[in-house]
């Protein structure tokens, strides 16, 4: 009895057309507060989140007040499932209905994978520079390389997960612990005292004499934040000292412990890729005797070193390079107009919409020619 | 005799709109050929009569200067800019502004000279008021902004052909000719440290220092690039090509007839205007035949006026096939007649709204969508075109009247939208792509116009209802109510699959830019919400949740859906697809939505309450 109810109740269009209604609401609500808190912020909260959350200001507490998108697009699948499991029947008139549902379910599934298994990252290259890495937007990463060996370097690098943690770190490769004492996600730094700056506490590198303080993170899909972390580097004869470590720092800083010489940064986590990317030349067209922009575009020297291929790539707008699992397209550009910005993503994913779309646009062919075609033929007659 | 009066009504509005492509020989100046001359404007080649309208546009908001066409006026103002500066052009409303420039409040338009003294002011408050965020600027902020943009426009334009205060361009050409070997070689003496002459140096400075003005503050640029040129959009003004001469370059020969022309102008000799405008129309078709034609081509189109047209024909069709419905029973056989004509019109403005459409994307090598502008004129197209073939499948003039208010007010919107100047102005980078143009954007704005004409359908039903017994009423073996509602399903089935493959081709375009299918960009989230409520509404009707009366208000609040994406998503002024802030626009908006929610709250009204409802079944004419 209760199990029938269930059934009817997962299987209903009344559900469906409530859960359609609820994700109206959603989007919009969601829209809106793109506006104050940021694109990044807005979907993280509405949409890939199973609820929202209300609370007062400056609360501890936060009570679910709305149904968020993870939440509301499983009972949508849901939903839809039992009802082809339970209600439809595979007869002539409905396939059109079928195959529209089945793209349906490959698209909502297709863009469930793009979110857990797809990653973005940034390839920032000045003309004539090269790189065989790009960069996350949104995470840091202590990189402490042995450069004793001029040929080999060799790089531990401490993801900001485990710097946000505080706390001794220790390496195997490394003749010394890592102690951070402070950090924050986002920093200021300033040559003198500001005000909340406090001085920093560091006795070794560039950052004595300096001072920081902590600001909220950026919620902007276009802004990023400068990360700055204060560490102890302690070796069993005891400190070596401390260091400020952010990414407002360009450079390395350089100590030596057990025999070896060491650099310390403190910079975008990087993802190694198998091949490298120069940049030749970046252009900026725009329309003659203005300065509405025509094109933007990057040509790059592909090199990959283990099979030996070698060749000019071209990237310019609605044109991406996909290559080995990733797709690089042109993202921004340096405002001398001599570097360019790519967006790097690997998406293993991003072939389900294409298939999804052809899947439900043939179903709505189908389905909406089985009802016009005898409507047609019946008002001829 | 009553089965012709469509076919007349036809006939003389088509005679009609065909009478305006004759026009008359002009005499005295011609005006219409100098109207055609091409020139580059905002990246593209243009018509000098295109710039006077767009420019007219932006500061007078009127395609011409009182009994001034527009070209006529551009001719002043480049020309002879002491008579143009007497003239009423510049449109000032805000009552805080003409406080501010002390003007009397008695005018709608104000010259230059009256405004003149107090340059200084506007450009101080404007430069103070740019450095604030557009998002909190009063409407007097904005006027003002608008006046400073429209008097800088102004300005420019009469630095574009001639010095001011030129009467003899054609003279001081030859002089500054003349005076340029003398004036080379004492500047260069002059550099290496000898004696030089002082006159012939400073002869030459004061034709330079006047001919940079013209080419730093030029509008348009006016001088096509030398024959043997590498790119043909490597346009100039003619303050340009006057200052590269002293580098040894050729002048060109447009400066020369352009030069002519001003000549001629100012001293009021039109056969000699006229054969100058010849001389130099002889030389583009030599050397620049396809810029010519392109002109000559935008000015046809200018001069047609379609969508102005099309207007004029939507409005009596409109009208006619509102008497149609109200004489529905009273007088069956009128009724019919006036049906029909209502139906023969439309279908003409049709034609002629498609002329429109087609001859623009022509003109600009592109799909039918390129900006906001385009998407008013399409949606409107769109909306006729589902009319249209609505009154072929139920001949009951309920398409009719549907289409033609829609194809009416859409093109009077997209006008509202023309007052910010070109309408066929290039495309940024991302979007300068027909192939997703043509698919993604056509696809969702047919999305769009077919959930309009849903929702459209759905305020027919709620006003007839409600004040009319018609829903009663049976046309042939059907209730028109019962017609009514087949009609909506129908459109919203249409409205689905559009406004679906659609936004998932936008998807799978954000894939190919950006790497993402999907990104909850604002207008995305738009045409998901457009895409969520018709799903919504078929879905309730499928599950017998909703019957007419529930579908007709589920398809009104599909018009707050609608106008929230086209127009709203626009002012929130973040996101990829943001053209930027629309004050004025958001009231209008807001208006409508309250409007919508009106009909919606008027559609729940009991049905004891329903004109329709409470009168029994009868056929028509009974």
């Amino acid at each position: 009895m209760l199990l029938e109810r269930l059934i009817k109740f997962f299987t209903s269009l009344r559900l469906t057309v409530v859960l359609l209604v609820l994700s109206l609401v959603l989007v919009f609500a969601g829209t809106l507060a793109e506006v104050h808190l940021g694109l990044y912020k807005a979907q993280t909260e509405f949409f890939r989140s199973f609820f929202i959350y209300w609370h007062p200001a400056q609360a501890a507490w936060k009570i679910p007040v709305f149904p968020g998108g993870y939440l509301l697009g499983a009972a949508l699948l849901l939903n839809l499932i039992a009802a082809h499991a339970s209600r439809f029947k595979l007869t002539r008139d409905k396939i059109g209905l079928w195959i529209i549902h089945a793209g349906l379910i490959l698209l909502i599934l297709g863009q469930l994978a793009t979110d857990m298994f797809a990653s973005e990252s940034q390839m920032h290259l000045r003309e004539g520079q090269m790189k065989n890495y790009s960069e996350a937007d949104r995470m840091d990463e202590l990189a402490i390389s042995d450069i004793t060996d001029k040929k080999l370097e060799t790089v531990v690098a401490i993801s900001q997960r485990l710097l946000a943690q505080k706390g001794d770190i220790h390496n195997d490769q490394l003749p010394f612990v890592v102690r951070v004492k402070e950090f924050y996600a986002n920093s200021v730094l300033t040559t003198n005292a500001a005000p909340d700056s406090a001085r920093v506490n560091a006795d070794s590198g560039f950052g004595a004499g300096l001072w920081w303080k902590p600001v909220p993170r950026e919620t902007a899909m276009d802004r990023r934040d400068m990360p700055s972390a204060l560490v102890e580097i302690v070796t069993p004869q005891g400190s070596l000292g401390t260091w400020l470590v952010s990414d407002w720092l360009e450079q390395p800083q350089t100590f030596s412990a057990g025999g070896r010489t060491w650099q310390l940064q403190l910079r975008p986590e990087r993802f190694y890729l198998p091949f490298s990317l120069r940049l030749l030349q970046f252009h900026h067209d725009v329309y003659e005797g203005t300065d509405i922009p025509k094109n933007f575009s990057s040509q790059l020297l592909l090199n990959r070193p283990d099979t030996g291929e070698r060749r000019q790539v071209l990237i310019y707008m609605n044109n991406p390079l996909r290559y080995d699992g990733r797709t690089f397209y042109q993202a921004s550009f340096d405002t001398d107009n001599q570097g360019t910005i790519l967006q790097v993503v690997k998406n293993p994913g991003w072939l389900t919409p294409y298939l999804a779309c052809i899947l439900i646009a043939t179903g709505m062919v189908v389905q909406f020619l089985s009802h016009l075609v005898p409507f047609l033929r019946r008002r001829m007659t | 005799m009553k089965k012709f009066i469509p076919w007349i009504l036809v006939v003389v509005f088509a005679a009609w709109v065909l009478s305006t492509l004759r026009q008359p020989p002009e005499t005295g100046f011609h005006t219409r050929d100098f109207g055609r001359l091409p020139v580059l404007l905002n990246g593209r080649v243009q018509p000098l009569d295109s710039v006077a309208r767009n420019t007219l546009l932006q500061i007078r908001q009127r395609q011409s200067a009182g009994d001034l066409s527009a070209t006529a006026w551009l001719m002043e103002t480049m020309m002879n800019p002491d008579a143009a500066n007497r003239r009423n052009i510049f449109r000032i409303d805000n009552l805080e502004l003409l406080n501010l420039l002390q003007l009397p409040e008695s005018q709608k338009y104000y010259s230059f000279n009256q405004i003149q003294p107090h340059l200084d002011d506007i450009s101080k408050q404007a430069e103070r008021i740019n450095s604030t965020d557009d998002a909190n600027r009063t409407v007097f902020e904005r006027q003002l902004l608008k006046l400073d943009n429209a008097l800088e426009i102004d300005q420019r334009l009469k630095l574009s052909l001639c010095p001011p205060g030129t009467t003899d361009f054609t003279g001081q050409l030859a002089a500054y000719q003349q005076a340029i070997p003398d004036g080379v070689a004492a500047a260069q003496a002059r550099e290496a440290g000898k004696k030089y002459d002082q006159v012939a140096f400073n002869r030459l400075l004061d034709f330079l220092s006047s001919y940079n003005d013209l080419s730093k503050f030029a509008y348009p640029l006016m001088v096509p690039p030398a024959p043997d040129a590498k790119s043909r959009a490597d346009w100039q003004n003619i303050g340009q090509n006057l200052m590269s001469v002293v580098h040894g370059n050729d002048l060109s020969a447009a400066v020369k007839d352009y030069a002519a022309m001003a000549t001629a102008y100012n001293r009021n000799q039109p056969a000699a205007f006229n054969q100058a405008v010849e001389e130099y129309r002889n030389w583009l078709n030599e050397w620049f035949a396809p810029e010519a034609r392109h002109g000559a081509q935008e000015y046809f189109f200018n001069e047609f006026e379609p969508f102005y047209k099309a207007i004029i024909i939507y409005v009596t069709a409109f009208l006619l096939a509102v008497i149609a419905l109200l004489t529905f029973a009273l007088a069956p056989k009128l009724s019919e007649t006036l049906r029909r004509s209502a139906f023969g019109l439309v279908v003409l403005g049709g034609i002629i709204h498609t002329f429109g459409l087609v001859f623009r994307m022509w003109l600009e090598g592109r799909p039918p969508v390129t900006n906001l502008y385009s998407s008013a004129i399409f949606i409107g197209w769109g909306c006729v075109v589902l009319g249209i073939i609505l009154e072929r499948v139920f001949a009951v003039g309920l398409g009719s009247a549907v289409a033609s208010f829609a194809g009416f007010v859409t093109l009077v919107i997209a006008h509202n939208l023309s007052m910010d100047g070109d309408t066929m102005e290039m495309l940024r980078a991302v979007l300068d792509t027909n192939f997703w143009l043509a698919t993604h954007v056509v696809v969702v704005t047919l999305g769009y116009a077919s959930t309009f004409m849903a929702g459209l359908l759905g305020v027919t039903y709620v006003l007839l209802g409600l004040f009319t017994p018609l829903l009663k009423y049976k046309s042939g073996n059907m209730e028109l109510g019962k017609v009514l509602a087949k009609m909506t399903y129908g459109i919203v089935c249409f409205a689905a699959l559009f406004s679906f493959t659609g936004t998932v081709l936008g998807g799978i375009w954000a894939d190919q830019s950006w790497g993402r299918f999907w990104g909850w960009d604002p207008k995305e989230n738009g045409a998901l919400l457009i895409v969520l409520w018709n799903a919504a509404i078929l879905h309730a009707r499928w599950g017998g949740l909703i019957r007419e009366r529930g579908l007709m208000n589920m398809v009104i609040f599909g018009n707050i859906v609608t106008s929230w994406s086209w127009f709203g998503v626009n002012m929130l002024g973040i996101g990829l697809h943001s053209y930027g802030f629309m004050a004025a626009a958001f009231w209008w908006l807001l208006a409508f939505v309250l409007s919508q929610v009106a009909l919606i709250l008027l559609g729940m009204l009991p049905t004891g309450m329903w004109k329709s409802f409470r009168t029994p079944s009868r056929p028509a004419g009974a």
